[in-house]
């Protein structure tokens, strides 16, 4: 009977009614997390045990201090942040004014949106990328003659190829549409919109005064979505033949293991550190003055 | 426009008070949504055309050749072979998952559960090579704890089909906790307290009360590890090469040109026939997660 009153301290009163049940359910729990923070720390530490443990010199930094010097380390990096800058600007510049769209005027296309920013789940990126190569290959063979043929040209300069950007847009779609969906579900556009325009503003001030300072954590997660999906994304790039982070990483490994290894640690630190610095941004916007 | 709707009663549904201007804003809404969906058409669309009229074409006639050719031999073990892998992971994943969300959630220590969620918003985002290499530093041939407890005498090897499964829960459960834990939120007390106040065992309310309510739940979670194992490409090409059979390996292969020429079609039929297993599997997620919805307000 104990039990009707939520939470009044059931952990004294249980005991009494079934002797041990409580303590075994307990034990349960601690086994639980215990073997989960085994297996969940074990490869985080032990790569980092591998890459300091040199077997003639004992404990050694060496490992890390190859990383920056390697061959090809700045500018992997470098088209990495790039791609996944560019990769943010554009998914978020399209899909935004067709979600608010969606929202204020055109409520029918809603299913259409939903259907075209799910297909990409549906769509493994190895798919994806077999078809995107059979396109590719068009280029010489049809297009040699028309002016499409410099366009897909183009589109691989492998300095910067625009085709990793259109590739990685289409698979961030379903994660950058859930978390503005997200985002939009918690303020009330209509209403804003309505407001703003009442008081003379121009579409594009409303936009970017009202709608983006409103949604700044919506926006701030969808962007660390696209960041970890385009500086992890490895597929497309790999069969492609381009070279960003997550390519040069395998490419490297083959020379030193304890380097690669060491690069793998790193990477997934960055991965930590720009989340972290984008989840303090959208949490001081939501309840800063 | 701006008139109306300030003269407009406020419960009127929306759209009717803006009526005057009504066809403008459909306009403009048409036109704003527009540019994603032109892109959508053109980056997806075109890809997805030539995947199928690859797929169906064999010397430039209509066949279902390479179909036929991508559901025998090495390609079928493959494909059999990421479906069981998947499926195990989706299965395993999904339990354990539970379970350790179970544990979270019950805990009355409010840090662990956060740290728990972050740690799991970053691991269900650890996939691809990097992974791969922290596993191979622990458990590969000459991995940390390989050769400290000297497992390889005892036949262990991480590029195996076991060892790519151990590895890809490394992803699976993290997601598994993300999706079930809203749901185990959603368990009111009120009704395990209604439970016990009528007599029945803790086993008897998770037969009756719990699992019902969560299968939904439980079920999309399935679907979506197995969707994740299915599609995933890096980790296994870092890890095992060719060693394991595996649907995508064997797309890769193909495309990179490592069979013989003719065989990039079979590549694009397997790639079809990827995507039909994948949408059979989220043909069932969604109206599972439309269900399970209901129980999360």
């Amino acid at each position: 009977m104990a039990a009707l009153t939520p939470t009044v301290l059931p952990d004294v009163s249980a005991p009494a009614h079934v002797p041990g049940r409580p303590r075994r359910v307990r034990v349960w729990r601690g086994v639980v997390l215990v073997v989960a923070a085994l297996y969940f720390l074990a490869p985080l530490l032990a790569s980092f045990i591998f890459t300091v443990n040199d077997p003639t010199q004992g404990f050694t930094l060496d490992a890390y201090g190859e990383i920056f010097p390697a061959d090809g380390f700045a500018q992997s990096l470098l088209l990495s942040l790039g791609l996944a800058v560019a990769t943010i600007v554009v998914v978020l510049a399209l899909t935004l004014p067709a979600m608010l769209a969606v929202r204020l005027s055109a409520p029918r296309l809603r299913p259409v949106m939903e259907v075209v920013c799910t297909l990409p789940l549906v769509v493994p990126p190895i798919t994806f990328v077999a078809g995107i190569s059979t396109v590719l290959r068009w280029g010489p063979d049809y297009l040699a003659t028309t002016p499409f043929y410099q366009t897909v040209m183009a589109i691989q300069n492998p300095s910067f190829p625009v085709v990793l950007v259109i590739a990685d847009v289409v698979l961030a779609l379903p994660f950058v549409y859930r978390a503005l969906d997200s985002g939009l579900g918690a303020m009330d556009v209509r209403t804003l919109v309505e407001a703003a325009r009442n008081c003379g503003a121009s579409w594009p001030h409303v936009v970017f005064r009202v709608i983006i300072p409103n949604l700044k954590s919506g926006l701030a997660s969808a962007s660390f979505l696209t960041l970890a999906l385009v500086l992890g994304e490895y597929t497309v790039a790999r069969l492609l033949g381009f070279q960003p982070f997550s390519v040069w990483i395998v490419t490297v490994s083959g020379a030193n293991a304890a380097m690669s290894v060491a690069v793998s640690i790193f990477s997934l630190l960055l991965t930590w550190l720009l989340l972290l610095i984008l989840s303090t941004v959208g949490t001081r916007q939501r309840s800063g003055p | 426009m701006a008139e109306t709707l300030a003269t407009a009663p406020v419960d009127l549904p929306p759209g009717n008070p803006v009526r005057g201007g009504g066809s403008r804003t459909r306009s403009k809404g048409w036109t704003a949504a527009l540019p994603l969906l032109v892109f959508v058409g053109l980056a997806f669309g075109i890809p997805a055309l030539a995947l199928l009229g690859g797929a169906f074409t064999s010397n430039g006639s209509l066949s279902s050749a390479n179909l036929t050719a991508s559901l025998q031999g090495a390609y079928l073990t493959a494909l059999l072979g990421s479906v069981k892998l998947s499926a195990l992971v989706a299965v395993v994943g999904a339990v354990l998952g539970t379970f350790l969300a179970q544990a979270v959630v019950t805990s009355r220590f409010r840090a662990l559960r956060e740290a728990v969620l972050t740690a799991s918003g970053v691991l269900a985002n650890f996939g691809g090579v990097p992974l791969a290499f922290a596993w191979i530093a622990t458990l590969g041939n000459s991995g940390v704890l390989t050769t400290r407890l000297n497992l390889g005498d005892h036949g262990w090897s991480l590029y195996s089909f076991w060892g790519l499964a151990l590895v890809y829960l490394y992803f699976s459960i993290p997601l598994m906790v993300l999706v079930v834990v809203p749901a185990l939120d959603g368990l009111r007390p009120q009704w395990r307290e209604a439970a016990q106040n009528n007599g029945a065992s803790a086993w008897q309310f998770w037969r009756y009360v719990g699992i019902p309510v969560l299968t939904p739940t439980l079920l999309g979670g399935v679907v979506l590890l197995f969707g994740g194992a299915f599609a995933a490409y890096a980790t296994a090409a870092a890890m095992v090469g060719t060693v394991v059979p595996l649907v995508t390996l064997q797309i890769a292969d193909a495309l990179t040109g490592n069979v013989l020429i003719g065989h990039e079609n079979v590549a694009l039929a397997l790639s079809f026939d990827m995507i039909v297993v994948a949408g059979l599997v989220m043909a069932v997620y969604l109206p599972l997660q439309r269900r399970s919805a209901r129980w999360l307000r």
